[in-house]
């Protein structure tokens, strides 16, 4: 599942995402693989052990895919490279503040 | 596979040999409570409810208390009462009895007050203290094993380590011939359409299906949006942005078997392989609902890190994530943090792991268990009245 020696992984192939391994900076170039391929990202955002960056540009309302599965949606354009977290995305399950509107 | 364990009058197999204190009601805590700390080995519950329960309410706290005394790493049992409770003090010593096991009971009122009935409890206890004392273990077969897996404090590394390699515990216990548990209804919600394809029939994916719904319509009463309560902020801060996400790294845990049922909370599975159980997301009452339902051990992944143990069950905590290791190698048994550095693979951490357990099943003390780590919390299903 994790690629040896890499600084972020990409855990499906449709995943639009990728998990950090080890702290990260801004404009830091980050070699990830999907299916195989090596793909090289330049990152936006200072990206922390265990958070998430975008692989693809996101357009708001788009889902956001991890683990091949829908993880929730985009809340503002994210763009490749950028931190992907609770403050532009948001969940579509569980969502009781939805309820009667 | 063998391994040695307490073999019970029934034939069901403990990893422990405990001597277990029950208070039916919150009001006999505390002498329950005195009564263990009188007596070598005896661990008490501190049993919140029991009275002015109404229901399957108040049917289910008597069950979990019968599940937990019936628990085979449980040797011994008193029965502590005040004699004024909702819960059956007689149908659960009458339930714990069925087992073989001793069973002896405690009425507060009846005895006269509390020193009275610590004196008469005491005494009790203490007695079978020393029978339990005697007993040997013998060698059995892994089959007899139900091994829980729990995950709390979870990071994005859970999902990428922790979880996996207890999935592959969990694999292999099952290839055994044994029997697993996992739980966690909340965490589950975004995953439960990969879960239900598992299962072993149409009926039993439905049902999984269902009680996630369930979870999900209680949490949306509330009127709000689940995130802060489902992921914490906990696991927000370690990088899981949505319920979805950590439900999909949280099903890992579960392994790749086929799901054979669905229990309710505390429920005993009727037969070998996967179950998953009705149970909150929260750990401690998620493992006394696995541990009511004949658990005799437990694997806990954490990504941030929890000190967590169980009255009943040996907990066995593992992380993925190396910092939460450094920082509270007090607490964690077990480093897989190796996957995310590259220098193991999961199924190299997985056989390490199961290693650990089999040692842990033979007699070794967990982290938890040395530290007398013995949270204990039972979920309900509507307030007291």
């Amino acid at each position: 599942m994790t690629e040896k020696r890499k600084f972020a992984v990409v855990i499906n192939k449709k995943d639009n995402v990728a998990t950090a391994v080890k702290d990260l900076s801004a404009g830091e170039e980050v070699y990830i693989t999907i299916d195989g391929q090596e793909v090289k990202i330049t990152l936006l955002s200072d990206i922390k052990f265990g958070h998430k960056f975008a692989i693809f540009d996101i357009k708001k309302g788009e889902n956001v895919i991890k683990y091949g599965e829908v993880i929730g949606r985009a809340t503002s354009d994210i763009k490749k490279g950028e931190h992907v977290h609770v403050h532009n995305i948001e969940s579509l399950r569980g969502r009781g503040d939805w309820e009667g509107s | 596979m063998k391994f040695k364990g307490y073999v019970r009058p029934n034939g069901e197999v403990g990893v422990r040999n405990h001597l277990l204190i029950i208070p039916t009601v919150v009001c006999a805590s505390t002498v329950a409570e005195r009564i263990a700390s009188c007596v070598e080995g005896a661990i008490s519950l501190a049993n919140q409810h029991g009275c002015c329960q109404i229901g399957a309410d108040l049917v289910l706290t008597e069950n979990v208390l019968i599940g937990l005394g019936k628990n085979p790493n449980v040797g011994a049992v008193v029965v502590v009462s005040l004699e004024c409770g909702g819960v059956s003090a007689e149908r659960v010593v009458d339930e714990i009895a069925k087992t073989g096991k001793p069973v002896e009971y405690v009425g507060i009122q009846k005895s006269g007050g509390t020193l009275k009935a610590i004196e008469i409890g005491t005494r009790l206890a203490s007695k079978m203290a020393q029978d339990l004392a005697k007993l040997d273990k013998e060698e059995v077969d892994i089959s007899n094993l139900i091994l829980s897996v729990e995950c709390g404090g979870s990071d994005t590394t859970s999902g990428l380590a922790s979880n996996p390699v207890a999935g592959y515990v969990m694999d292999k216990i099952i290839d055994l011939g044994g029997t697993g548990i996992f739980s966690e209804t909340a965490e589950v919600i975004g995953a439960e359409h990969i879960l239900a394809k598992r299962a072993v029939s149409k009926e039993i994916g439905e049902r999984l299906i269902s009680v996630v719904r369930r979870t999900e319509e209680k949490a949306k009463t509330m009127g709000v949006d689940m995130r802060g309560g489902q992921p914490t902020p906990g696991n927000i801060e370690g990088g899981i942005s949505t319920i979805e996400e950590k439900s999909l790294g949280a099903i890992y845990k579960g392994g790749t078997k086929p799901l054979q049922g669905v229990l309710e909370y505390g429920e005993k599975p009727q037969g070998k392989g996967l179950y998953f159980m009705d149970t909150p997301g929260q750990d401690i009452e998620s493992i006394t609902g696995m541990t009511a339902g004949g658990s005799q051990v437990v694997i806990f992944t954490t990504g941030r890190g929890t000190p967590t143990g169980s009255p009943i069950a040996p907990v066995i905590k593992i992380t993925g994530n190396p910092e939460a290791y450094i920082n509270m190698e007090d607490n964690i048994d077990f480093n897989c943090g190796t996957i995310i550095e590259g220098t193991e693979t999961i199924e190299e951490a997985g056989e390490r792991l199961f290693k650990l357990l089999i040692e842990v099943i033979n007699g070794s003390l967990t982290k938890a268990e040395a530290l007398k780590h013995r949270e204990f919390g039972m979920f309900k299903l509507i307030s007291t009245f």
